[in-house]
């Protein structure tokens, strides 16, 4: 290396767009433009139905097909998704969790036909079940079976598919959830410390091979806005990742102790609000994983600057791809050795979050590990109170957000001119096209073949043998995504996780304005009690299969705090549940949310329940991803109100909501 | 409302409608005065139920974070595998500061919502010292007046049983492997023996082996020590591993609950009425406190009443309505 720090121009990360809609054909031409672009890795998204193992023709899956990803119901939808992409090419990056074991299995099956080897395959299957328990929602299995099955991929993958990473542990879910940094580095290292310790309670991998299983984790990290934290944060992961790998675990080979992590950067931070702005917090944050040379981001996937409004058009993503390619190709950064190594600052904090990361981690440990504290709440009840603390932040102004608490004039945007063009929308005939698909893949194939292997794989589910074996010969079988899960349901259960926000602790309301406006809203509450001789009462709903939970959190931890009865279901409850729970518990009022984009689908079918059961006064009102003109139906079919991201102030919400009640109580 | 609008309420309620026992709980939670003696005629109607008499009210409690509502749904759906209809109360506490709660319940309970023969009703504490909520006792009645079994599920190892003691025919005490401070109570006798003793999240065998056996060593010796249930003395407190999870268990649960159902049968009339004359007796203290009970001649006295009168047809809401009268044409008299 030369005195002036130039060295060799690195190699530059994967460059990635999660992408992946409609159909497995719609997906595959999307797949090859991106690639045409100059991408370098594919990152599949898969809808709803499929993450959650459901068929398109399942009830729960109305109104979700094709929505947040692609279909992938059987090896005929996994062919179509890689039509001339060679998968002994390709590099990609599965977003799958409770369903990992069978989505890797057809994958795996599409390259045996291609003729291509499991050995070559490259890429990551997402496969971390304790951030979906925390945050994301799409898990299936109680966390004994959960856990076993990403075990049964790991432990396959380490042999017959060397080059696959077969766990991707997310911290970036539990940013999203409201992680504080120490936070995130804590509870991602105790995931990883609970899936080592389970590989190797297996008793499949010998001692000395153990190293291999452990070179093969990987990571998936969120950075946000606070870039210099966040770059520390990077930082302090390399070092206790290398300590936990050696302390804990033995592991001697530098190489298998690297930290090897892929990025997507902050979507939760996107403002909905002037989102042009979006492009520059974007850059922002990948600048977090990538100007460190020591602690750089293997793979990187941006959000598109329009995330926030709806789901980004092809050359929304280009601009986010075209961001990557500018700082890795055009900038000099590559060329040069690690930036920050001898900086006290730099060095300072990484130590600092080192530190307090390490304690929580042997907090954690003491409660018995990941998997007991997420069952225990623990973990949940953190995240959720950091949120409500960050929340807090933007809402009282201690923490600006540009366009949305300051600063919020500005010239009208060509950009978003004609919002209803400034996103995608999906074709609504995707879900029935997709639906008779389906019925004719069952008639053509061979039901006997189909039946066998179900049987099989409900045998190997109740031994402790590999379920991938028998997951694959199923691909083959063709079978479904729905039958795979089922034929697991039925044998392991399903699983409701704690939803933390009970337990989350109420902040006094303090002084200053913020309190003001709390205690005037416990006072409504107070006198609208002694009006109704009920304190009123709220139902949050989160109808369809969407788990990103953290807005409803947030809306009943906030409601219960201003004094509302809340009545919290927790996530993936169908219209019917909702109804009934509203009609049992005799409720005021109620608040769906819904980030899915399938609110056109589910809020008419839950105001139209609510009407067949009686219940047609009480107020409905939503919170989501709500484009303007769906907004605008929402409303003309008789919705009380529509929050978007827009409505960050949660005090006025609490306000509309206790007007709402207040008014029909006075009708009545 | 007329009092013909009553019976018909109380006659659908008796059908199990659903909304009409969602109206008429939500008419025992109103506090406003007018609708008090609408309450009291709602509970009067629904006393001689069909399904009140033959039913099986049982109290579930236990230590935050033992799995409680989880065990309620596993228990409510093996219930109505036997054909049987369940009503469930779930009492969560209110804040003191903001007076609002979070009623969590049925984000762990997974049911079918299409179910006639099942209704889960959340109630907030509302500040209510002793843990059960301000209409629980009501709530329950109106419940039993519905389904076969009641449910009522509370939050506490203390100061709540002490209530739900009044309120259930069985009270169950839900722990998990390790409540080490379960055990001290029951030794200590600060606590009264349940009637079933559950250990649920007994996923590890040896860990919920020895929290059966050192159970076992609890109940001997608070038993030796004279505690427990002293109109009950030969009924023996099982103790049952539960995994509400994987549903392990809850059969012998159920077993349990109806065995102890069967060994009440010919005392339970009178455990019922004990009930009453304490919730009588609390509903009277909560609204005139320790001078009304020493005005109306003190505790004992008034417990005899209250015995006499609820045996004669009375309710205890339309009882304490009475005594409060007395109360208040007493006070004229004094200086």
């Amino acid at each position: 290396m030369a005195e002036d720090g130039k060295q060799e121009r690195d190699r530059p990360w994967i460059m990635r767009t999660y992408s992946g809609h409609s159909t497995a054909a719609a997906s595959n031409a999307l797949y090859r433009t991106n690639l045409a672009k100059g991408q370098t890795g594919l990152s599949v998204a898969f809808d709803l139905p499929t993450q959650t193992g459901y068929d398109a023709d399942d009830p729960l899956a109305r109104g979700e097909v094709g929505k947040v990803g692609v279909p992938v119901s059987h090896i005929g939808d996994m062919r179509a998704l890689f039509d001339g992409l060679p998968l002994d090419q390709m590099n990609t990056s599965m977003t799958i969790n409770a369903t990992a074991v069978w989505l890797l299995s057809l994958y795996v099956a599409v390259a045996d036909e291609q003729g291509v080897d499991p050995s070559v395959l490259r890429g990551t299957t997402q496969n971390d079940i304790i951030k979906e328990y925390l945050s994301r929602g799409t898990h299936i299995f109680p966390p004994a079976p959960s856990m076993r099955l990403i075990t049964d991929l790991i432990t396959y993958t380490v042999d017959e598919v060397p080059k696959w990473n077969p766990i991707n542990i997310c911290s970036y879910h539990l940013q999203e959830a409201g992680a504080t940094p120490t936070q995130e580095l804590a509870y991602a290292l105790v995931t990883a410390i609970g899936v080592l310790d389970a590989v190797k309670a297996t008793g499949r991998v010998p001692e000395s091979e153990f190293g291999k299983v452990v070179g093969r984790m990987s990571f998936f990290v969120n950075a946000g806005i606070r870039f210099v934290e966040e770059l520390c944060k990077m930082r302090a992961f390399v070092e206790l990742w290398d300590r936990v790998t050696r302390e804990r675990y033995g592991v001697a080979d530098p190489k298998q102790r690297r930290f090897r992590y892929g990025v997507q950067v902050n979507s939760l931070g996107l403002t909905e609000q002037q989102p042009e702005n979006n492009v520059i917090r974007i850059v922002l944050e990948m600048l977090a994983v990538t100007l460190s040379k020591d602690a750089r981001a293997r793979a990187i996937q941006l959000p598109a600057w329009n995330e926030a409004l709806g789901l980004p058009r092809p050359w929304d993503q280009q601009w986010s791809l075209r961001a990557q390619q500018i700082l890795a190709y055009e900038s000099d950064l590559l060329e040069y050795a690690d930036l920050f190594k001898g900086s006290k600052v730099v060095e300072a904090n990484t130590q600092r979050l080192v530190d307090s990361a390490w304690a929580e981690v042997q907090e954690v440990l003491k409660r018995g590990g990941a998997v007991e504290a997420v069952e225990s709440g623990y973990i949940k009840q953190r995240l959720v109170e950091s949120n409500a603390a960050r929340l807090r932040a933007i809402e009282n102004g201690d923490q600006v957000v540009v366009g949305v608490n300051k600063y919020m004039e500005g010239a009208p945007s060509p950009l978003t001119e004609n919002l209803d063009d400034a996103i995608l929308t999906v074709d609504p005939e995707v879900d029935a096209r997709q639906r008779e698909a389906l019925g004719r893949w069952k008639l053509e194939r061979d039901g006997a073949a189909v039946a066998k292997a179900l049987a099989e794989l409900q045998r190997v589910a109740n031994t402790d043998e590999n379920m991938m074996t028998a997951s694959i010969a199923a691909a083959h079988a063709g079978v479904t995504t729905g039958e795979w899960a089922n034929t697991l349901r039925q044998v392991w259960g399903e699983y409701r996780a704690p939803t933390g926000v009970a337990g989350a602790t109420v902040k006094a309301s303090g002084s200053g304005a913020s309190a003001e406006v709390i205690d005037r809203l416990r006072a409504r509450l107070g006198d609208l009690e002694t009006r109704m001789g009920r304190r009123a009462k709220l139902l949050v709903g989160k109808p369809g299969l969407d788990g990103h939970s953290n807005g409803a959190e947030q809306i009943a931890i906030k409601a219960r705090d201003v004094g509302f009865d809340v009545v919290y279901e927790g996530i993936r409850v169908s219209p019917e549940q909702i109804v009934a729970s509203a009609l049992e518990e005799g409720v005021h009022l109620i608040g769906l949310s819904i980030l899915s984009g399938s609110h056109l689908a589910l809020v008419p079918e839950v105001a139209e329940r609510l009407r067949a059961a009686g219940l047609g006064d009480v107020p409905l009102v939503v919170g989501g991803i709500i484009p303007d003109a769906d907004a605008e139906r929402l409303r003309r079919e008789g919705i009380a109100a529509v929050y978007t991201p827009k409505n960050f102030e949660l005090d006025n919400i609490m306000s509309d909501l206790i007007d709402l009640v207040d008014r029909q109580h006075a009708a009545e | 409302m007329p009092p013909s609008d009553l019976s018909d309420d109380a006659r659908l309620v008796m059908s199990a409608d659903k909304a009409a026992v969602s109206r008429a709980l939500n008419l025992v939670e109103d506090r406003r005065s007018d609708a008090q003696a609408r309450v009291t005629g709602l509970l009067a109607a629904l006393k001689d139920a069909p399904k009140a008499a033959a039913g099986h009210r049982v109290g579930l409690t236990g230590p935050p974070g033992v799995g409680k509502s989880t065990l309620t749904s596993a228990l409510a759906r093996a219930v109505r595998r036997r054909d049987r209809s369940v009503g469930v109360v779930a009492v969560d506490p209110s804040s003191i500061r903001s007076g609002g709660s979070l009623l969590g319940d049925r984000a762990r309970m997974s049911f079918d919502p299409s179910d006639a023969g099942l209704f889960v009703r959340s109630l907030a504490t509302a500040g209510e010292v002793g843990g059960l909520a301000y209409a629980a006792n009501s709530a329950v009645r109106v419940l039993a007046a519905a389904y076969d079994i009641v449910v009522i599920e509370t939050t506490g190892v203390g100061q709540s049983e002490i209530d739900i003691v009044h309120v259930a025919d069985t009270v169950v005490l839900v722990i998990q492997p390790g409540s080490g401070d379960v055990l001290q109570f029951l030794k200590a006798g600060i606590m009264e023996i349940p009637d079933i003793l559950v250990v649920n999240k007994s996923d590890q065998d040896e860990l919920a082996q020895r929290a059966i056996a050192d159970l076992r060593g609890a109940l001997r010796t608070a038993h030796a020590a004279g505690a427990g249930r002293g109109q009950d003395a030969d009924w023996d407190t099982p103790i049952i591993a539960t995994s509400a999870t994987k549903g392990t268990g809850i059969d012998a649960l159920i077993d349990a609950l109806d065995a102890h159902r069967q060994h009440l049968n010919a005392m339970l009339p009178a455990r019922r009425r004990q009930g009453e004359v304490q919730w009588t007796l609390d509903l009277f203290s909560r609204k005139h406190g320790e001078h009304g009970l020493a005005t109306l001649g003190g505790v004992a006295r008034l417990q005899a009443r209250a015995k006499r009168d609820l045996a004669g047809g009375d309710t205890p809401l339309g009882l304490c309505e009475h005594l409060s009268r007395e109360y208040v044409s007493a006070l004229g008299k004094t200086p």
